[in-house]
């Protein structure tokens, strides 16, 4: 059992509490008109997200998904930026020009979320290519989710990390949907972690709205793919709280009441909060930490909106980067 | 100077360019076996972690070199032939041409692909592409068709050093073709047409492998009295439409031989440019000799009817001069 101080608690309930306001707050904007786009929330599956992120160096990589907003949140990512990016605003992350399903964040180590269902995995593998070539300690760790496990690019990279031994981390956050479709009606598995055996690496099924139970499987790959044993594959048991996109789909393929009973029973947030009583925490310590970071998201609405559009040259720079050989 | 072939070109840049660079690697199928004959000497040279042989896996092996590149590598990814992209479309038009821009320029992409056409040899439709001008449609790429062995070295090396990606078409046409390389050092910055022989009636551009017939024809026009001037494209995107205007504004008319299917073509991506900014220097209507709208059929009679020649090239520069 991996040892948690009190300190990486606090931590990891700030970081979870910090994607839950930031998507409730976000939801709300857009709701409202302040923000467009496809907005897929994380909402329910921040302990998947940040036990993942905290089992890995500031200087690890990841990469997420279209449903990436909690990701460079987890992985430490300040809130005033990516609220920024959501708003389209020129000091947003990728300024305006990714937007919410694009957030990306090379300074905490996030290479980026694209949008394109499994598009991510050979990217991961190949970031965990180049360290594994350079001698570099770092792991890489990809994200993605059940309906992301039916595509050729996670067989692909499966395989390529498998027989280079490629220290990465492939965690499939299985929040039960693709889109409107039921994991049951489109995966030919019950658990995901099993299509590792294919591959011939570890597989793991966690209970994904438990962050220490995440944080100790991603931590054991982690401490794997650094030690040159190369990759690992986790799948955590999640739910997405919100429907697939905010505010424009029928949600008549899942019941109430399912929702309802992850909402009240399967909630991360309520659970750690428990966890942590039992650890010592009190009741007002928990609340203040929540009062800071609802400050914290007031502060980064504010910046957001306080920010300029970018200006109309923006759309043709970065088209390439500047140096050319 | 010493004259060398354009595969050996290819692989002197590869070499020099591992040898200076560490971050420098290859990886496709079967490189480490030197299966083309263009990776002659690499793996006994930089071992096999360097030139690595990859899985039938285009999708996967494409898109890692975009995320090795990402953080800090320079992959070389050999696609074999260049219709096997398409299995790796993704990766090139939704990771690899749109990562720096999306991400506001964060992300930094340099690496090359290699993806040589191999036409005009009866390997039928799914084998024969040149599908440069597919690639030309996305932002963010940059093309090249070198087309001897001084740019095929210069420009593939000047690829490699690039920190965007680059998509080099070498026409396997040209592979066998000798020509004079420098000892030294050779860079060839990208984006700019090379004026192959000058001429002032007719200009001939040419895209890859077209360059001979292009030559090709302009010596039989010659006889006859009519010069033709013959503009090498080499870089696709970013597109060196000075030089063909100049060339234009000199000639008054305009031929370009272009290899791949016409519609949506180079050829007419030329045309276009040429009719809007450069009409009035115009005495004769634009002319394509390119491959009609149908797949390349098994068939060598067949298929040969319907790639350019320079037979075609000289009639078409006749009808332009009437
Ligand atoms: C290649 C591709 N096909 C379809 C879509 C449309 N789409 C967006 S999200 C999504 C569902 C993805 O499911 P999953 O991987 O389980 O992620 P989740 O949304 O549940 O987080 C689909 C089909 C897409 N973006 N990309
Ligand atoms: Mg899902």
């Amino acid at each position: 059992m991996i040892t948690v101080d009190d300190d990486l608690l606090r931590e990891m309930y700030r970081r979870m509490s910090r994607i839950r306001k930031f998507e409730d707050t976000t939801k709300e904007l857009l709701l409202a008109g302040e923000l467009y786009g496809a907005f897929h929330t994380s909402t329910g599956q921040e302990a998947s997200i940040v036990g993942s992120c905290m089992a890995l160096r500031i200087d690890d990589s990841m990469v997420g998904t279209h449903r990436s907003h909690g990701h460079p949140i987890g992985k430490g990512a300040q809130l005033d930026r990516l609220l920024a990016e959501l708003m389209g605003k020129e000091t947003g992350v990728n300024q305006g020009k990714g937007g919410s399903m694009h957030l990306s964040d090379f300074s905490i180590g996030s290479l980026g979320e694209t949008s394109i269902v499994g598009s991510g995995l050979p990217v991961a593998t190949g970031a965990a290519l180049a360290y594994k070539m350079r001698g570099d300690d770092n792991v890489s760790l990809c994200f993605f989710g059940d309906g992301a496990s039916n595509q050729g690019t996670f067989h692909e990279s499966l395989n390529l990390a498998a027989i280079w031994k490629l220290p990465v981390v492939y965690v499939c956050e299985n929040n039960g949907y693709g889109e409107l479709t039921s994991a049951k009606d489109a995966i030919s598995v019950e658990d995901i972690s099993i299509r590792a055996v294919g591959y011939d690496m570890p597989g793991v099924t966690v209970d994904g709205q438990d962050v220490l139970a995440v944080f100790e499987a991603v931590s054991e790959a982690v401490d794997r793919a650094r030690r040159g044993d190369g990759p690992s594959l986790v799948e955590t048991k999640t739910y997405r709280f919100e429907n697939h996109a905010v505010g424009r789909l029928p949600e008549h393929y899942r019941s109430a009441e399912e929702v309802e009973y992850w909402r009240t029973e399967r909630d991360p947030l309520a659970l750690f909060r428990q966890v942590l009583i039992e650890r010592g925490f009190d009741e007002q310590q928990i609340d203040d930490l929540e009062a800071a970071v609802s400050e914290e998201i007031v502060a980064a609405i504010e910046f957001a909106r306080q920010s300029p559009a970018p200006p109309p040259e923006a759309a043709f720079t970065h088209l390439f980067s500047p140096s050319a050989g | 100077m010493r004259t060398v072939s354009y595969i050996q070109a290819v692989t002197e840049a590869m070499t020099e360019e591992m040898e200076r660079d560490e971050s420098v690697f290859i990886m496709g199928e079967d490189v480490a076996w030197n299966m083309m004959g263009d990776c002659t000497g690499l793996v006994e040279k930089f071992g096999t972690e360097r030139v690595r042989n990859t899985p039938i896996s285009e999708a996967g092996f494409v898109g890692a070199g975009a995320g090795a590149a990402m953080v800090g590598m320079r992959p070389i990814v050999h696609m074999l032939i260049a219709p096997f992209m398409y299995v790796a479309f993704d990766q090139i038009v939704s990771i690899i041409s749109k990562s720096t821009y999306t991400y506001g320029g964060q992300a930094r992409l340099p690496i090359t692909l290699r993806a040589p056409m191999m036409y005009g040899v009866s390997n039928a439709a799914q084998h024969s592409d040149r599908p440069y001008a597919t690639l030309m449609t996305i932002p963010g790429l940059k093309l090249i068709a070198p087309a001897t062995p001084h740019d095929a070295k210069g420009m593939l090396k000047a690829a490699i050093r690039d920190d965007n990606p680059v998509i080099s078409f070498e026409d396997r046409s040209l592979w066998g073709q000798s020509g004079e390389v420098p000892d030294d050092d050779l860079i060839v910055p990208l984006g700019h047409a090379a004026v192959r022989r000058e001429g002032t009636d007719v200009t001939v551009v040419t895209v890859a492998g077209a360059i001979t017939l292009g030559l090709a024809a302009a010596e039989q026009l010659a006889a006859e009295g009519v010069s033709v001037e013959v503009v090498d494209l080499r870089s696709i995107v970013p597109m060196d439409t000075e030089t063909i205007l100049d060339s234009v504004a000199k000639t008054g008319r305009l031929l370009i031989a272009d290899p791949a299917h016409e519609m949506g073509s180079v050829a007419s991506e030329i045309s276009a440019v040429v009719a809007q900014h450069g009409f009035w220097n115009l005495q004769a209507p634009i002319a394509r000799v390119t491959t009609p709208h149908t797949h390349m059929p098994f068939n060598a009679d067949l298929e040969k009817l319907l790639l350019p020649n320079a037979d075609k090239i000289v009639s078409e520069v006749r009808a332009l001069m009437e």
